[in-house]
């Protein structure tokens, strides 16, 4: 089948699961049947909603938490019980880098986790992948629920309670049983040695596999058990297991966006969201599918036949799975990996590229959708001028200090890329740690930035990032990536909560009109566009017109 | 204060040029981030000129300072059409001796000495030296120099018409006015100070859209300033290729940033107060004029706004075996003598639809009955017929005092008048009665038509009449109101006032009694009328010149077309940037991995464009010339028609978006050709 049709189809079929997925989700957040039993287990103070502010210093607090006990654990692991492997002392800038990566969600790996963590530190890092990903849920809980005109923003605690026990593990425990089914290992026991025909000795690394793949998926973790990720034939079996991850991959974050208009009570708004993230999702996955169903250039001179690019493609998965996988696990800053995206054709590495860019279109779980908000309300800034109207968003006027704090949102993401490349690029510290020259290497130190900041995670490989520069580069750019836009909206919502509504008329700049969805596709690509195209020319243009 | 011309007056762009160099001053630019951002480029490409110049260096320095300096013309050329009419007005400042009264006593003072609760005596041919109100007399006043209407108006002690405004002159008789403003404090200094601008402060919305600027500078500052260490590094990599320098750098950030609109921000939020100035409304801050563009309920009075002041005969209807003929020569000549514009429309109707053109009254036996208050009727005696026109009570007893019977028929239609809204005149010969006239209040022309317009754009009408609630709904349905407030009180506008507010409402209104006062304060944007009483004037936070309460519509659309240019100009701006990419990246980039000539980043150079540095330099002239360009629609505003959001936006996006995007193309393209072909690069 033509590889595009194909891929359009698949993300058809996640668009269905997730509207069933976001009804789930919105009761888990709304519900308050089980409030009796909660308060009983943790105390009625669960029960007390908060203020924005101190919504946001509870996740604060939870997530500090989360990052020293991690610390604690991976530091210790030779000390520590569930090490059938022995394996020992981890530098300390790996820890750091590592718990940062695992806190905020991004799960960038510099280390191949079957020979670098013990099953304890593993186990530690699932766990993580399950409280970043409902960390991240319980913001955008707050964030629709400051916007639907509340001043309580809800209760962080009970949110992140519910959220794990109601809505993550029982859908992880799902798709666990189901990669089991499919063939990844779910075990304890140490790896396993076998007798290789040659008859050599093969050590086979195993372990908890599907429990770790199962959240790493769906909770836009993307951390892989083995270093190759979901290249690897353990991680990621067969085209049962590989569509499977797929669907996991984006259907939460899909689903945040049918949470978000049940939550505010504004459907149709969200419906307009939802298209206009769709349109982004598909015209990335355009401008990669395409590209990497022609030969590669590289091979243009050598006695090679070739219908497609198959380098770097897991061929048991078909070779157009890769790119769509590529693009799937970018815009949702999932950053888990179906094929080595250092393979992908220069120009294919655009559409990867603005998935993080833009890292709004789906977006991290709950995270993608405020991401998004922030273009919202610049959409609606300009687009309210333009019909004449102070602007306003569901109802409250847009003012100098929404403006400023979603000004700060947007120029954390940039500074933080271009800033974080322009100084490894000038310094020993990037450029003694590529391994393509040229344009590929530039995109290599831009790539790693980008994944950083997008909290995404995956990598364009050929990059020995596992240096301290790297480690603690990289950590202090997924610190600020990741609390930075939770923080700025959340703000954003708590001043616009605070104040009195704005009666709507035919005056109003509607939301949920295909006009406005237009404006916030345009104001969107436009920002992208405008920070964005230089290093892109620098890059993959650059690559692609040398060849 | 009349309507001046909307076109450049060449005096004002002289007077312009001046400031335009003085606003270079950087405690002036500081005040704008992204025009100081392009002074501070300027100025370093300035100090960097002397250690190196080249012909390109030279014109892209010069070309800095003139986008500078077209920014400053915008905001100069705005601002001296305000320093016109301020200077017009200060020479209105009375300097004649004012006659105070002093326990009977007049004694002459300077005008500047006056203090509130001062008594003054102003006598035909007299200035008024001092706002206040008139305690004693009634005149004919000369209002024209602050209103431009040449009619005198009629100032008199208690009610609503007590204001008078210092700078006016009495016509005729005599007044004592009490003063009420300090001195410096006149309603005269306000409105100076108001044109002139000086006490111009940012406005929110200004403060929000400052701040996008601001944040779009800095992404922007980023995205060029990391350029040479990218560059340097594929450079080191063996791709060759230059570090852009300095100029170029600064030459791509001056493009990149919003410059056309920094530079026009200050000139559109002064024009829009200027044109509401131009139709003789004073705002006293930018603020009430952003406010008046999110007005979506407008209390209006009825009369004055929505009826003519006074009710008009609509028809004639006969009783029966009267002709309407009959009945509409007896109402004719009942009203002859009724100099009422009540009377008038009988006259006018009657001749309109029976060609009636009145009977020769010359002769003595014509006697004129007046209104009066016992009689409650008005006629003629004339030939032996006693044609009496009045309420229908009165004419009731009239005729059976006569021993005449009143017609059930009539009976009738005087109940069916009055339940539609209107009022009912019975008139009678002897004692027949012949039928009865309707009066009406008739709706002013064209007024459903704006109101429909009106709810089009989302924004209700309300109108506040002292009528019964019967009258009241047979107005508002004719006019097309969406709600109406009979028997309403000053404190029943107040309340409507506070509710429409708690529901997210915001509420425009027009007043002029002192009872107003809460009202218009109360109000988002509250229009007094400049006949009404000084409380109302210092209570709204506009105030009329005219006194036309229709007035209303045009402050809102006034206040909707700036917002309108302000986004317009934004979307313009920002679109704009795509094509300044495509000129500057290829040529700063034309050196990367050039084997010969120029390199493969060349190849996006999709404007075909003569040369690197041409590239830059048309893209900084455009960027320049842009500004000037903008001008003339920064301070007329954006062509507006009332319409719905949402084709408003699909329209300004067309435009200013796709337009913005499309335009600079040809116009670098254009410059290029130009520079290549003089030979300046």
């Amino acid at each position: 089948m033509n590889p595009l049709i194909h891929s359009i189809l698949l993300v058809a079929g996640i668009v269905l699961l997730a509207w069933p997925a976001g009804t789930w989700l919105t009761w888990v957040l709304k519900t308050r049947r089980l409030d009796g039993i909660f308060s009983a287990a943790l105390g009625k103070g669960i029960l007390n909603p908060t203020s924005w502010k101190t919504y946001f210093l509870h996740l604060l607090g939870f997530n500090a938490l989360m990052f020293v006990t991690t610390w604690i654990v991976l530091a210790n692991q030779q000390h520590l019980p569930l090490n059938p492997d022995g394996l020992g002392n981890v530098p300390w800038h790996l820890v750091f880098n590592t718990s940062v990566s695992f806190v905020t969600n991004t799960n960038l790996q510099h280390y191949s986790g079957e020979a670098t963590y013990s099953y304890l530190s593993q186990l530690t890092l699932m766990w993580l992948q399950f409280t970043s990903a409902a960390t991240g849920i319980a913001a955008f809980a707050g964030l629709a629920r400051g916007l639907a005109g509340n001043r309580d923003f809800g209760n962080f605690t009970h949110d992140i309670v519910r959220i794990l026990l109601l809505f993550l593990l029982p859908i992880a425990f799902i798709w666990a049983i189901l990669f089991a089914i499919s063939g990844v290992p779910m075990t304890f026991e140490g790896a396993a040695i076998a007798t290789t025909l040659e008859g050599a000795s093969q050590t086979i690394a195993r372990g908890p596999v599907a429990a770790f793949l199962a959240i790493k998926q769906l909770g836009t973790n993307g951390g892989g058990f083995f270093g190759p990720n979901s290249t690897h034939p353990l991680e990621n079996p067969n085209l049962f297991s590989n569509i499977l991850s797929m669907i996991a991959i984006a259907v939460i974050p899909m689903a945040c966006v049918k949470a978000f208009g049940s939550l505010t009570g504004k459907e149709k708004h969200a419906r307009i969201i939802g298209a206009v993230m769709l349109a982004f999702l598909l015209i990335k996955v355009t401008i990669t599918v395409l590209p990497e169903s022609a030969p590669t250039a590289a091979f243009a001179n050598l006695p090679v036949a070739e219908s497609a690019n198959l380098e770097g493609k897991e061929l048991r998965l078909g070779a157009s799975t890769g790119p769509l996988w590529a693009v799937l696990t970018t815009s949702t800053s999932n950053g888990s990996v179906g094929a080595m995206h250092d393979s992908l054709n220069p120009i294919s590495l655009l559409g990867p590229f603005s998935g993080m860019w833009l890292n709004s279109t789906f977006g991290g779980v709950g995270v993608g959708m405020i991401n998004f908000f922030l273009f919202m309300v610049l959409a609606v800034f300009i687009a309210g001028l333009m019909i004449g109207r102070t602007p306003e968003y569901l109802g409250k006027k847009v003012e100098a200090r929404e403006m400023a704090l979603a000004a700060a949102g947007f120029i954390v993401h940039p500074l933080l890329i271009l800033g974080g490349t322009a100084l490894f690029a000038a310094t020993p510290w990037g450029a003694d740690t590529i391994h393509n020259s040229g344009p590929r290497g530039f995109s290599e130190i831009l790539y790693e930035f980008s994944s950083a900041a997008a909290n995404n995670g995956s990598g364009l490989e050929g990059l020995g990032d596992g240096t301290i520069a790297w480690n603690i580069a990289t950590g202090i750019v997924m610190l600020l990536g990741r609390y930075l836009p939770i923080l700025l909206p959340l703000a954003i919502a708590g001043a616009l909560a605070a104040k009195p509504a704005v009666a709507e008329s035919a005056g109003t700049l509607r939301t949920d009109t295909p006009t406005f969805g237009f404006m916030t596709f345009a104001v969107i690509l436009f920002l992208g566009a405008l920070t964005f195209l230089p290093v892109a020319m620098l890059g993959p243009i650059l690559e692609h017109l040398i060849h | 204060m009349k309507p001046r011309s909307t076109r450049f007056d060449p005096l004002l762009l002289k007077r312009a040029l001046l400031p335009s160099l003085k606003k270079l001053d950087p405690r002036v630019q500081w005040r704008n981030p992204v025009m100081f951002t392009v002074w501070l480029g300027a100025v370093l490409c300035t100090a960097l000129l002397f250690r190196h110049h080249s012909a390109f260096e030279i014109q892209l320095t010069a070309w800095l300072w003139f986008t500078l300096l077209f920014a400053n013309f915008a905001e100069a050329i705005a601002e001296s059409r305000g320093k016109a009419q301020a200077d017009s007005l200060r020479s209105m400042r009375v300097t004649t001796p004012a006659r105070k009264l002093d326990n009977g006593k007049e004694t002459s003072v300077s005008a500047e000495k006056l203090v509130p609760g001062d008594v003054v005596v102003c006598e035909a041919g007299d200035v008024i030296p001092a706002d206040g109100e008139v305690t004693e007399g009634i005149a004919s006043v000369d209002e024209s120099a602050i209103t431009g209407e040449s009619a005198p108006v009629i100032r008199e002690s208690g009610g609503d018409r007590s204001a008078v405004t210092g700078g006016t002159r009495v016509i005729s008789d005599r007044i004592l006015v009490k003063v009420t403003s300090k001195p410096g404090e006149s309603f005269l200094d306000r409105m100076i100070a108001l044109v002139e601008g000086g006490s111009r402060r940012m406005t929110p919305n200004e403060q929000a859209l400052g701040v996008l600027l601001v944040s779009l500078t800095v992404v922007f500052v980023l995205v060029v300033f990391t350029l040479p260490s990218f560059t340097s590094f594929l450079s080191k990599q063996g791709l060759g290729g230059e570090t852009p320098s300095l100029f170029v750098l600064i030459a791509l950030l001056v493009c990149l940033i919003p410059t056309t609109i920094g530079g026009l921000v200050s000139a559109i939020g002064i024009s829009g107060i200027d044109r509401l100035t131009r139709r003789n409304v004073l705002a006293t801050s930018g603020r009430a004029v952003e406010a008046a563009g999110d007005i979506d309920v407008l209390l209006l009075d009825k009369t004055g706004t929505i009826t003519l002041g006074n009710r008009q005969a609509s028809h004639f209807v006969p009783a029966p075996g009267v002709t309407e003929k009959d009945l509409a020569d007896a109402a004719q000549l009942a009203s002859l003598a009724d100099e009422t514009p009540e009377g008038r429309s009988i006259v006018v109707l009657a001749k309109n639809l029976h060609q009636l053109r009145g009977h020769d009254l010359s002769s003595a036996n014509a006697t004129f009955v007046p209104f009066t208050a016992q009689t409650r009727m008005s006629g003629i005696d004339w030939q032996g017929r006693t044609i009496r026109k009045g309420a229908a009570e009165a004419v009731r007893k009239h005729v059976e005092s006569l021993g005449g019977s009143f017609p059930n028929e009539a009976s009738e239609e005087v109940n069916l008048i009055s339940r539609a809204g209107g009022t009912p005149l019975v008139v009678v010969d002897n004692t027949k009665v012949l039928g009865v006239i309707h009066l009406k209040d008739i709706v002013k022309n064209g007024i459903r038509e704006r109101f429909a317009r009106l709810r089009e754009m989302g924004i209700r009408t309300v109108m506040i009449t002292g009528d019964n609630p019967r009258t009241a709904a047979a107005i508002a349905a004719e006019a097309g109101v969406d709600d109406f407030m009979a028997e309403a009180t000053p404190e029943d506008k107040l309340q409507r006032i506070r509710e429409e507010q708690a529901a997210g409402h915001l509420v425009a209104m027009t007043g002029d009694g002192t009872n107003d006062a809460p009202a218009l304060a109360q109000a988002d944007v509250g229009v007094a009328m400049n006949t009404g009483t000084q409380a109302a004037r210092e209570a709204g936070n506009m105030v009329d010149l005219d006194s036309d309460p229709t007035k209303l519509i045009d402050i809102v659309e006034t206040g909707k077309q700036l917002l309108m240019t302000r986004g317009s100009l934004t979307t313009f701006s920002l679109a704009n940037d795509v094509a300044k990419y495509f000129a500057i990246l290829p040529a700063m980039f034309a050196s990367i991995a050039a084997v010969s000539g120029t390199g493969p980043l060349a190849a996006l150079d999709i404007m075909g464009l003569h040369s690197p540095q041409s590239a830059i330099l048309s893209a900084v002239i455009f960027n320049a010339l842009i500004i000037i360009a903008l001008i003339p629609l920064a301070l007329k505003g954006v062509s507006y028609r009332p319409m719905n959001a949402a084709s408003l936006l699909r329209r300004n996006l067309l435009i200013y978006g796709l337009g913005g995007l499309i335009t600079p193309f040809p116009g670098i393209k254009l410059i290029d050709l130009i520079l290549s072909t003089l030979h300046l690069v």
